[in-house]
């Protein structure tokens, strides 16, 4: 497990989040870090993405802070070190997949919009179909476009719900080789699943979310149980389905 | 160029190039404004009502209301796929995505209401030879401030269950300042009436342009918060 190289990159602080009388989130803290992968998970219902949204600066808690780099989350400074890849794939299905990848570069001030939008596509297997409209794509293709998306203006900070929903084997090994690679490089990563075991191996740190609060937080261990303070995936698997049984 | 007019350009041409490749918005609106031209020129009856007398009117209905169609193509492909999310996460002003969203509307409108005045002078069989000119600027000053106002409605109630029945509701009753204004300004000009009569409702008109315009400007980023 890579050990944490700086400060906080996000920190959240007692984020609350109500929608009415229903309280989504009640007091969920996360520092995430350079290089670390922190890996969300929780039954459906849980608030996983909720927390997603506000730590993206999508939406405003109703308590509690979220800085990134010590600036609040909905800043403009602190939207550019945020990449997010959410349930939908954030394209417009009429344009091709070089044009959305483009005009997100625009927004995002990169250099040569066109290139790294090619170069991006390119990386992620996908140069012949780049000039194709999204909706004639696979799912699985539209898919890997929302990552090249995410990724496209170098964030520091990559936010991922459910990020191998529609992915097969070969997609999914992909992604998650290259999410390895961007980690490796210092992005710190918080993914959001219902799946514990398919992002298990590239996280550093795993938190079940229960009813808005966190079950269990903090390092992740091995497979079968490690170092003091360190969850096991079989005792986080065990904790899970408590959980889900409610 | 600076960042704010950048972000705001790159959000209009893709919403125009959008448009370009599913022309939906644009036929929908263009069948609704030949529609509306024909059931009024059938509907009228020649012996009551002059042409003359319910011309100006049939004009701006058409024009609002096929206008108010476009507009709520704005934010509709931005719901698709949760688009939105990636537009507000992006790091740029929000009044940039209101500019951007606003020319691409402005355009919109203005190719509907090209369209929709040939048709209305053939349907009605009104020479504009004197007035075109007044009217091509009365339809300038009019569409810009109802553009704003459709722009901030439309943005308001794409996170609502019913936005394209919503947005109508909303926006219609902004309409009437500048359609009243446009009405009487096309009927004088339409009755070869002098300058002098029209220019005080083209300072009301330009008027409602500034107030609204910078109104919403100023509204739409805090509307932009979930």
């Amino acid at each position: 497990m890579t050990p944490p190289t700086a400060g906080p990159l996000l920190q959240a602080n007692k984020l609350e989040r109500h929608f009415g009388a229903a309280r989504v989130l009640r007091g969920v803290s996360l520092a995430v870090s350079p290089g670390e992968c922190h890996l969300v998970v929780g039954p459906n219902g849980a608030g996983k993405t909720t927390l997603l949204r506000l730590l993206a600066g999508l939406a405003r808690p109703s308590a509690g802070t979220v800085t990134i780099e010590g600036v609040p989350a909905r800043e403009p400074q602190a939207r550019r070190r945020i990449g997010l890849l959410s349930h939908q794939s954030q394209l417009y299905h009429d344009l091709t997949a070089v044009e959305n990848l483009a005009f997100t570069a625009r927004l995002y001030g990169v250099a040569d919009p066109v290139a790294a939008a090619r170069a991006g596509l390119a990386a992620m297997g996908l140069a012949e179909r780049a000039d194709e409209p999204v909706r004639r794509l696979s799912r699985g293709m539209i898919q890997r476009v929302a990552i090249v998306r995410a990724l496209l203006h170098r964030p520091g900070l990559l936010l991922l719900d459910e990020p191998f929903t529609g992915l097969d084997q070969q997609s999914s090994e992909q992604t998650l080789a290259l999410l390895a690679l961007e980690r490796a490089a210092g992005q710190a990563l918080v993914l959001v699943t219902h799946d514990a075991h398919e992002a298990w191996e590239l996280a550093t740190h795993a938190h079940l979310l229960v009813r808005g609060v966190w079950a269990t937080s903090g390092p992740r261990g091995g497979e079968g149980g490690e170092g003091e303070g360190e969850a096991s995936l079989d005792d986080f698997l065990r904790r899970y389905r408590e959980a889900q049984r409610g | 160029m600076g960042d704010f007019l950048r972000a705001a350009l790159a959000v209009a041409a893709k919403d125009i190039r959008v448009e370009h490749r599913s022309k939906t918005a644009l036929i929908a609106a263009i069948a609704f404004a030949a529609l509306v031209l024909v059931i009024f020129n059938f509907a009228r009856d020649a012996a009551a009502v002059s042409r003359e007398m319910l011309a100006p009117s049939v004009l701006w209905i058409t024009f609002s209301f096929s206008g108010v169609i476009a507009l709520n193509r704005s934010f509709a492909l931005e719901r698709e796929n949760a688009a939105l999310d990636g537009l507000l996460l992006a790091p740029v002003s929000r009044s940039a995505l209101f500019l951007g969203k606003y020319l691409a509307n402005l355009a919109f409108v203005f190719t509907v209401e090209a369209v929709a005045l040939p048709l209305f002078v053939l349907f009605f069989d009104v020479d504009l030879s004197g007035a075109l000119g007044g009217i091509v600027l009365t339809a300038v000053l009019a569409t810009t401030g109802f553009v704003a106002v459709g722009t901030v409605f439309a943005a308001m109630t794409v996170r609502t269950r019913f936005a394209e029945l919503m947005l109508p509701l909303l926006v219609l009753p902004f309409l009437l300042p500048p359609v009243i204004g446009a009405v009487q300004v096309t009927a004088r000009l339409l009755a070869g009436r002098p300058v002098s009569e029209i220019a005080g409702w083209l300072r009301i008109l330009g008027f409602y342009d500034l107030v609204f315009v910078t109104l919403c400007l100023l509204l739409f980023p805090p509307l932009m918060d979930e």
